[in-house]
């Protein structure tokens, strides 16, 4: 009884490996892989490589700068309520990508919540790169600031509290200390929301379009190509699929270097005295 | 005038911490029960943890209430040794240690033998080095206050008492008021010049080590002392004074106590034999041996109520073991008595 359990589990790895892996080799060996490379070279996979990579790096750098300070600024406090505020901050994390589009249609569009102040400067938003930006930081801002702020989290206050009494400046104290012992938590956050950013779809499609050069991003060019050239499509896709393996291997190399850096595995376990 | 003057008051869970106490240049230790609220002393002169009342450390004001003078702990000119040591794990000896604000490290790391270690990690060193470290990354921005919170309780036993000795001079040497925090009265005895007992946010009592031993002004000093401490009914007794214990055994006294009362005795002034000596001691207590502890060349015995402290040749010599019957005798002259008032 126990020997069939144990073979019905064994077949059921195989078939969740199956399952999950074969479409992804599909993606390589539809195509010969020579073929694959040329397709990449096409106008339209050309342009779209392009309008990804400017929108994530502004889009990424924009999350980083400014998710980073608050990331720190929320891990270090307590104040009531601080749940619900961690809770709002994920919600676009669990949104579908087409309501979190028409959300930011209906706020920064031309007739949206603050569409009409935009408006008046001369500011156009829905339908242009900077609507593929607000895009792609909305859906991975949160996944970022998630990890951010645990990473914050999981330094040593004490660690802290030394850099001040040493005469550091806040500035310093996040710096030289905070920044340095979350490093390896950051760095996984932000490979994640990169990865997240890139694949972005349903949002870009709604508020920003698929216009080849401008705001056609990578995702949005397989789903243009499928129809007219099934090979950019796959090449794409197999561009895709490195890139996340890259990411993946990324953090699985991380945590190696975070218990490098991190003390608390030979810290002693002694209890602290009020 | 004393460089180090605080009156803090800082309310904590169950009780409020209301400390008064001037520190000159010299080592000062808080000894007392977890939870008494000795790091949270520290932590409010470093401005780590709000409080209300004054500071001031060489007539500069670091905490003032009343005039709304409140610095936070990187304008304060503190050295603090936390418990953990709290060394930033990302950087070298070297890097601890010139961290601080116009640091210095050159003659610290040779002065605390890390001159060798200069380029390692925190990790890669023993518990007795990193607190070597953490002690020079204090003193090396030169504070006017010295703030050290258990610094020996993350080492054990085997390092600590080489440490404590390495400690001990090392503060003694660096002569800026030091407020030292420890559980343990033995590190505070040999680290400070003076040791305050801190129970329940208040100080029972603070002097040099050897008054408290002398004269300790309630019963929870005297434990704390490291004395023994017997409880009974005192009435007069000739010229003495006789403590009846609950065990039915009586305990005399040159002290005076009536009513409620506590006898302290110390473990060094009680001798043991195998049976009752005819000798000059007015006390004799028998039990059985409940333990035989040996500390360095002294070893540790409990007999029934009490604890004697002998040298190893003695105790070889009376071939004691657990469950033996013993008796423990001391003067009356040792005995002191301490009122529980009515």
């Amino acid at each position: 009884m126990r020997h069939a359990f144990a073979a019905v589990a064994v077949a059921a790895a195989a078939f969740s490996l199956a399952f999950l892996v074969v479409p992804v080799v599909a993606l390589f060996v539809h195509v010969p892989p020579g073929d694959l490379l040329h397709a990449l070279g096409t106008p339209a996979a050309r342009d779209a490589l392009v309008v990804s990579a400017k929108t994530s790096a502004i889009a990424h750098g924009a999350v980083l700068l400014i998710g980073t300070p608050a990331a720190y600024a929320i891990g270090r406090s307590r104040f009531r309520g601080r749940a619900v505020f961690l809770s709002l901050i994920e919600l676009p994390l669990v949104l579908p990508p087409a309501v979190a589009g028409i959300a930011l249609l209906v706020t920064f569009g031309r007739l949206g919540l603050l569409g009409g102040t935009l408006d008046a400067l001369g500011i156009q938003v829905a339908f242009t790169q900077l609507a593929v930006v607000l895009a792609v930081a909305f859906v991975e801002a949160p996944l970022y600031l998630r990890g951010a702020i645990a990473s914050f989290e999981s330094v040593d206050v004490s660690q802290l509290d030394a850099a001040r009494t040493l005469g550091a400046r806040p500035f310093r104290v996040f710096a030289r200390v905070a920044l340095p012992l979350a490093a390896g938590g950051l760095g996984a956050a932000s490979a994640l929301a990169l990865a997240r950013g890139l694949g972005e779809f349903g949002a870009t499609l709604l508020f920003a379009g698929s216009l080849q050069g401008v705001t056609q991003t990578l995702p949005l060019a397989v789903y243009a190509q499928f129809e007219v050239n099934l090979d950019t499509a796959l090449a794409i896709g197999a561009l895709f699929v490195c890139f996340a393996a890259a990411v993946l291997l990324a953090l699985k190399l991380l945590p190696g270097w975070t218990r490098f850096v991190s003390l608390s595995t030979f810290r002693s376990a002694t209890s602290t005295s009020a | 005038m004393d460089p180090l003057r605080l009156a803090l008051d800082v309310p904590l869970r169950d009780f409020d911490l209301g400390v008064e106490l001037a520190v000159g240049a010299e080592v000062v230790a808080l000894v007392g029960p977890s939870g008494a609220g000795k790091t949270t002393l520290l932590r409010a002169v470093a401005g780590l943890t709000k409080a209300r009342g004054r500071i001031s450390v060489n007539w500069t004001s670091w905490l003032n209430s009343e005039r709304g003078i409140e610095l936070p702990p990187e304008e304060r000119s503190v050295g603090f040794v936390f418990q953990d040591y709290a060394l930033f794990p990302h950087l070298s000896v070297r890097a601890n240690v010139e961290f601080g604000r116009h640091a210095r490290a050159e003659g610290l790391l040779e002065r605390f033998g890390l001159a060798r270690l200069a380029n390692a990690k925190p990790r890669e060193l023993s518990g007795g080095e990193r607190q070597r470290v953490a002690l020079a990354r204090a003193l090396a921005t030169d504070p006017a206050v010295l703030l050290l919170d258990e610094p020996l309780s993350a080492l054990d036993a085997h390092t600590r008492d080489e440490v404590r000795g390495e400690l001990q001079l090392l503060l003694r040497e660096s002569g800026r008021p030091t407020i030292v925090v420890t559980h343990d009265f033995e590190d505070a005895a040999t680290l400070a010049n003076r040791v305050g007992v801190l129970v329940e946010g208040r100080i029972r009592q603070i002097g040099a080590p050897a008054e408290l031993v002398a004269a300790p002004a309630d019963p929870f000093v005297a434990t704390l002392t490291g004395a023994n401490v017997l409880r009974g009914e005192a009435r007069r007794f000739g010229g003495l004074t006789e403590l009846a214990l609950p065990s039915g055994e009586r305990v005399r006294s040159t002290d005076t106590a009536a009513g409620a009362a506590v006898a302290v005795v110390y473990p060094w002034e009680v001798t043991l034999s195998p049976t009752a000596p005819d000798d000059s001691a007015q006390n004799h207590v028998e039990g059985a041996v409940a333990s035989i502890v040996p500390i360095g060349n002294r070893v540790r015995v409990r007999v029934g109520p009490l604890t004697a402290e002998i040298t190893s040749d003695s105790a070889e010599r009376l071939d004691l073991s657990v469950g033996d019957r013993a008796v423990a005798s001391f003067k009356a002259t040792a005995t002191r008595l301490l009122g529980l008032g009515p």
